[in-house]
């Protein structure tokens, strides 16, 4: 079935196709990520390998990262790194040291990609979950616009379902979106181009999985 | 954002590549030109498989937009119907932009012409 490769997102632009039609893009900056540990069947009871994303400076890394994570580079024998994910089953057999880079992906795969969407804070429900609100702002009323409505019954049942949709925290949330189509990929540079956008702020990390 | 920026550079010269790919001898490059300039656009346009080239002649209202979305507006009267067309700068679809004549305007974008007589628009973009 697929690749994969982490990724930072660098922020939005566009290209034109030849025939002049204007395709919204994002560029992600992925890889590349070398393998830090392998999983298999006998020993971890499934297929998996467990990559690195953005080195750490080898003068930072005593800093930043504890003993046992070093520990767990230096088996490798890679240099430390900031992110730590797994991918399961991809197609490729990969050995520790090797590496995941852009070279994967190819213009016109379609891939799905996932991030932590951009945190809103506490937010009300028109927002949220895209109610209308209730009332209108002539004819005597106030404070109903943006008003969640009746949130259940009285006596029966006494109190509100689970679940209901009300105001809360808004986003921060890991977020996929499925079926992007991949406009162009930059081996020199570790960049690939995702047509339209994908979850998360500027330079959050992504996941990029071929479909 | 500097990453960006050299990307975007990338794009925009990815993009002139394709219209000197299309027009090898005859490839024009983009002039410098401003709101207020009576500019001649030569578009492509692809009718069934044949391309043929369409020319539009108007004055620049303004031009919109960064890195390679830069665009511009284009005003003619066509007919007596006001004709307004937005033209992405780095199109391939565009074949070539000529500067036909020099305005003065006063300011960037020139809403304040839709609506004048085409008397009024020559004395107030100041050929």
């Amino acid at each position: 079935m697929k690749a994969a490769i982490m990724g930072k997102k660098l922020g939005m632009t566009s290209l034109f196709k030849e025939n002049g039609v204007h395709v919204p893009c994002t560029v992600v900056e992925a890889g590349p990520c070398p393998v830090v540990q392998v999983k298999d069947m006998a020993k971890d009871g499934y297929k998996a390998v467990q990559v690195g994303f953005q080195k750490v400076e080898p003068k930072q890394a005593k800093k930043r990262l504890n003993k046992p994570i070093i520990g767990h580079f230096d088996k490798a024998n890679t240099q430390p790194m900031k992110h730590l994910c797994e991918f399961r089953d991809l197609d490729k057999e990969f050995n520790i040291g090797e590496e995941l880079r852009v070279e994967q992906f190819a213009k016109g795969d379609k891939v799905r990609v996932t991030g932590t969407s951009k945190g809103h804070g506490f937010q009300g429900v028109v927002k949220r979950h895209h109610f209308g609100g209730v009332g209108m702002i002539t004819h005597g009323q106030s404070d109903r616009v943006r008003a969640p409505g009746s949130i259940g019954s009285s006596s029966y049942p006494s109190r509100v379902f689970k679940g209901l949709k009300m105001g809360g925290r808004m986003g921060g949330k890991t977020a996929s979106v499925r079926n992007l189509e991949i406009v162009d990929v930059i081996p020199e540079q570790n960049i690939i181009m995702i047509k339209g956008s994908v979850p998360g702020p500027m330079n959050s990390l992504l996941k990029i999985v071929k479909l | 954002m500097n990453r960006m920026n050299l990307i975007n550079a990338q794009l925009i010269e990815q993009a002139l590549d394709t219209r000197r790919k299309k027009d090898g001898d005859n490839y024009a490059e983009i002039p410098d030109f401003r709101a207020g300039d009576t500019v001649n656009v030569a578009v492509r346009v692809v009718e069934g498989e044949k391309e043929r080239i369409q020319n539009y002649k108007g004055i620049v209202i303004g031009r919109h937009g960064g890195g390679i979305s830069k665009t511009f507006l284009v005003r003619k009267i066509s007919n007596g119907v006001g004709v307004e067309r937005i033209f992405p700068l780095y199109s391939p679809m565009i074949q070539s932009i000529t500067v036909l004549q020099r305005g003065k305007p006063r300011r960037a974008k020139l809403y304040y012409l839709r609506g004048m007589s085409e008397r009024k628009i020559r004395q107030k973009i100041n050929h």
